[in-house]
């Protein structure tokens, strides 16, 4: 092994130490916004699927009214945000664990984000479009 | 195996004998994949309520029908099982239960909340339907 103790040489600055953020510059950022936003998503997937118990079977008036109230709206937008949010970045680890092909990874990676911020953005303006009366 | 970098993997699945923890491990990775496929099915929903009453009837009348509820049933129980899952690693994330009873006891606590909950929204949601 090259790095046996008594050959090791620390070439990093002491300030790169403090950081810790390694050479991908990100350190534990990724996986701790992962657990934060898994925390969010427990109340609000619980939420969800009581809500859409509640409303099973609803006709159109029905879901737009209660898109309409306030809170309904804000915790539909939050329960989206967090979990394509948390998809793109559960899906990266699955990519980043699998695909061994550099550009092969990069893309999926790319593709997976994009199209998760798409849907997002298309959720979340259907919510805001039905809960400001179009 | 061919990684890219000619460096050596880990020893492949097939090396280690089956285990309960192995499986719960996997159906986690398979349900967050199955659950963002299933992010298409909640885009079409909230679109199409956002587009109109027709369009809504129709994402309504593909959720209604067999195979709308067959996936929605998939999508119960895969929801459930990675939200109780991820909440075991939540905890284990805490420093707690990291020996092999308790992540032994947490699978088996995973999978029967989660077949539990699975079938009990589906027995409540038919009854209120």
């Amino acid at each position: 092994m090259a790095n046996t103790p008594q050959n090791k040489q620390n070439l990093r600055s002491p300030l790169a130490e403090a950081r810790g953020l390694g050479s991908a510059k990100y350190g534990t950022e990724h996986w701790w916004h992962q657990r934060l936003i898994s925390i969010a998503l427990i109340p609000l997937t619980i939420w969800f699927v009581l809500a859409v118990i509640a409303h099973l079977g609803a006709g159109y008036d029905e879901f737009v009214a209660w898109m309409r109230s306030p809170f309904s709206a804000i915790m539909m937008i939050l329960t989206v945000a967090m979990t394509f949010h948390h998809a793109q970045s559960g899906m990266q680890v699955v990519f980043e664990d699998y695909l061994h092909v550099e550009w092969q990874k990069m893309a999926a990676i790319i593709a997976v984000k994009f199209i998760c911020f798409a849907l997002a953005a298309a959720c979340i303006f259907a919510v805001l479009k039905i809960s400001f009366g179009a | 195996m061919a990684n890219g970098s000619g460096r050596p993997l880990s020893p492949h699945l097939q090396v280690y004998r089956w285990q309960y923890t192995m499986l719960t491990s996997i159906l986690h990775r398979a349900t967050g994949i199955a659950l963002t496929v299933g992010t298409l099915l909640l885009t079409w929903w909230l679109v199409a309520a956002a587009s109109g009453p027709e369009a809504y009837a129709t994402a309504q009348g593909f959720i209604g029908s067999f195979f709308g509820m067959l996936i929605l049933f998939g999508w119960t129980f895969a929801l459930f099982y990675h939200l109780a899952n991820g909440i075991r690693h939540l905890v284990w994330d805490a420093g707690l239960g990291l020996d092999l009873p308790n992540a032994e006891r947490g699978a088996y606590m995973v999978g029967a909340s989660s077949i539990g909950l699975t079938l009990l929204v589906w027995i409540v949601g038919l009854i209120v339907w």
